[in-house]
């Protein structure tokens, strides 16, 4: 068993130009755990998110994902991927996109084609695979995309606003998906600016304006203001620097 | 392994979109067969106008091509030059050979004074016999110039599709995507170069046959050089079009780089007489890769020349891409640092 968390941020800083867009930003992932990255648009979370995973770099500051520091190709192994556009192939069909893919992430003969299925199956395509992606709805494109970044049975699973344009009960499904996952000992951070789907999440982050404004469970978050909902406890966090 | 992925992919991709597979095999195939008809014929005849003038020197330029329309006096012989019904005429008024040319078309006017001097000259002349180092008397004018059109054709469709290609994989974020996998800068492009490479193999292989067997185009060398040349040329084309896509933001821009980095090649691509060109801008021919380019393909389709004498071109021009290649697997720090 291991007491290491899965990732560790600190203090990155990062500003394109002179906008700052993200401040001294520190937090811990678990092993295990639904981290929920809660905050309006422009907030930083896909800068957040990129450097997680090491496509773009900090000013300041560390990230390490399973003790290395990033980015680091063989942690990239491990790690699913999902943007925040659906980043496919559109001339190729499904099939073609996932087998794309998991050739990338080094996986191979049978176990490629085990391991598309089984994703297949979790974000209900099976029956699409051999469509072309551009004769795909957009929230057909969204559960590709996740099925790709589940491909590689990835010990971190990074989503950025997975659930944008999917049907609440597909969204319920994907869900589950994500509690199956944890089960398993996968970790996974989610992006998002719905309120009730941060609610899901084991730990969660309110980022403002480039600066983490409140970590803690859903619950403690809440309690902590008195508020009932997750929308009065995002105000009452993010409304303080403007008091006083 | 994750190159290979990319190269079937790319070619999958190829097979899907018809259209551009269409563009560029047939596009410059059409064009050229165009261009076969417009300068594949032996310049036309020179019709000339005669006023008084001695029989044999007549029969002289009958004999040499020129079409003879007799006038009794010049101002007739005048007035068809305006209607544009002769090229000029030749007068022996008072013994006096003059000549009159329309003048508005400098290949038509040297045409024709050079054949109509030739036939008046006196038979006495020495007149030297002529042979030919390379070509001959019936190599065309598309003969010339269709070696290096060959060459630019390639060029210009594998820079395009390719550079477009690339800054899709950039807008789409698929570019992105690909760089948050385990697979490295350089596996990327050289599975790029591959690709492409295997697909405009095909294309110039396409293209010189059609050329040589069905267009007729001069072919003294050997036809295996003609298709490195071009090969190599479209490798140089892909990875400048890739290099280039990172500095444009949609294709639009990308079809500004047209005028600035493929009409200038024209330029220095041998169509012209570089001997010609002004010193002030005669040294870009080095850095342009269609230069060394169209100098092979001379070299061999005209010449006839072999492997000793192309090298260095051919040197040049793997540079060229190697040069491209590293600077984009450099370019693509910007998205991944490793």
């Amino acid at each position: 068993m291991s007491i290491n968390p899965m990732v560790s941020v600190q203090h990155i800083s990062k500003s394109f130009g002179k906008q700052s867009v993200l401040h001294d930003i520190s937090l811990t992932i678990k092993k295990g755990e639904i981290f929920g990255l809660l905050g309006p648009s422009g907030s930083g979370k896909t800068t957040l998110v990129k450097i997680l995973i090491g496509l773009d770099s900090s000013d300041t500051g560390s990230v390490s994902v399973l003790d290395n520091k990033m980015p680091n190709l063989k942690v990239m192994e491990k790690i699913g991927y999902m943007a925040q556009a659906d980043a496919l192939y559109q001339e190729l069909t499904a099939m073609e996109n996932l087998d794309f893919f998991a050739t990338l992430y080094g996986i191979k003969g049978k176990k490629k084609k085990e391991q598309i299925e089984a994703s297949a199956s979790l974000v209900n395509l099976t029956n699409d695979l051999n469509k072309p992606v551009s004769k795909f709805s957009g929230g057909m494109k969204r559960r590709l995309s996740i099925c790709i970044a589940l491909l590689n049975e990835p010990d971190l699973l990074i989503l950025d606003e997975p659930t944008v344009g999917i049907d609440p009960v597909l969204r319920k499904s994907i869900w589950k998906t994500f509690e199956q996952l944890k089960a398993k000992g996968t970790s996974i951070i989610v992006t998002t600016h719905v309120m009730d789907e941060a609610e899901k999440c084991d730990t969660l982050g309110m980022i403002r304006g480039g600066q983490l404004i409140a970590v803690d469970t859903p619950q403690n978050l809440k309690e902590a203001c008195h508020a009932s909902t997750m929308e009065e406890a995002f105000l009452y966090y993010g409304g303080k620097s403007y008091e006083n | 392994m994750r190159i290979k992925a990319i190269i079937i992919r790319i070619l999958k991709q190829f097979y899907r979109d018809k259209r551009t597979v269409a563009m560029m095999i047939i596009a410059p195939i059409f064009v050229l067969t165009l261009l076969n008809f417009i300068f594949g014929s032996t310049a036309s005849s020179p019709k000339v106008g005669v006023v008084q003038t001695p029989e044999q020197i007549t029969a002289k330029l009958k004999e040499n091509d020129v079409e003879i329309y007799p006038y009794r006096t010049v101002s007739q012989a005048k007035k068809d030059i305006a209607d544009k019904k002769i090229d000029g005429y030749l007068s022996f008024e008072n013994k006096i050979p003059a000549m009159l040319l329309e003048g508005s078309d400098p290949a038509v006017t040297k045409a024709t004074i050079t054949l109509i001097k030739d036939s008046i000259a006196a038979e006495s002349t020495l007149k030297p016999t002529i042979e030919f180092l390379y070509g001959s008397e019936d190599m065309s004018q598309f003969d010339a110039i269709g070696p290096v059109l060959l060459g630019f054709f390639a060029f210009f469709f594998v820079f395009l599709v390719g550079g477009v290609a690339f800054l899709r994989e950039r807008t789409s974020g698929t570019l992105e995507r690909l760089l948050s996998s385990p697979i490295r800068r350089w596996e990327i492009v050289i599975g790029y170069v591959i690709g492409f490479g295997i697909f405009t193999m095909v294309q110039s292989i396409i293209i010189v046959l059609y050329s040589v067997y069905v267009l007729d185009l001069i072919q003294i060398g050997s036809i295996l050089y003609v298709i490195l040349i071009t090969l190599l040329l479209s490798l140089t084309a892909l990875t400048l079009g890739m290099l280039l896509s990172s500095y444009a933001k949609n294709e639009l821009q990308m079809f500004q780089f047209i005028p600035i980095i493929v009409v200038p090649q024209v330029f220095f691509s041998g169509l012209f007489n570089l001997d010609a060109i002004s010193s002030t801008v005669s040294w870009l021919s080095a850095i342009t890769p269609l230069y060394y380019a169209g100098d092979a393909l001379k070299n061999v389709m005209i010449r006839g020349l072999g492997i000793e004498d192309i090298y260095i071109p051919l040197i040049l021009l793997s540079s060229f891409s190697l040069v491209f290649i590293l600077c984009n697997i450099l370019s693509l720090k910007s998205y991944r640092k490793i």
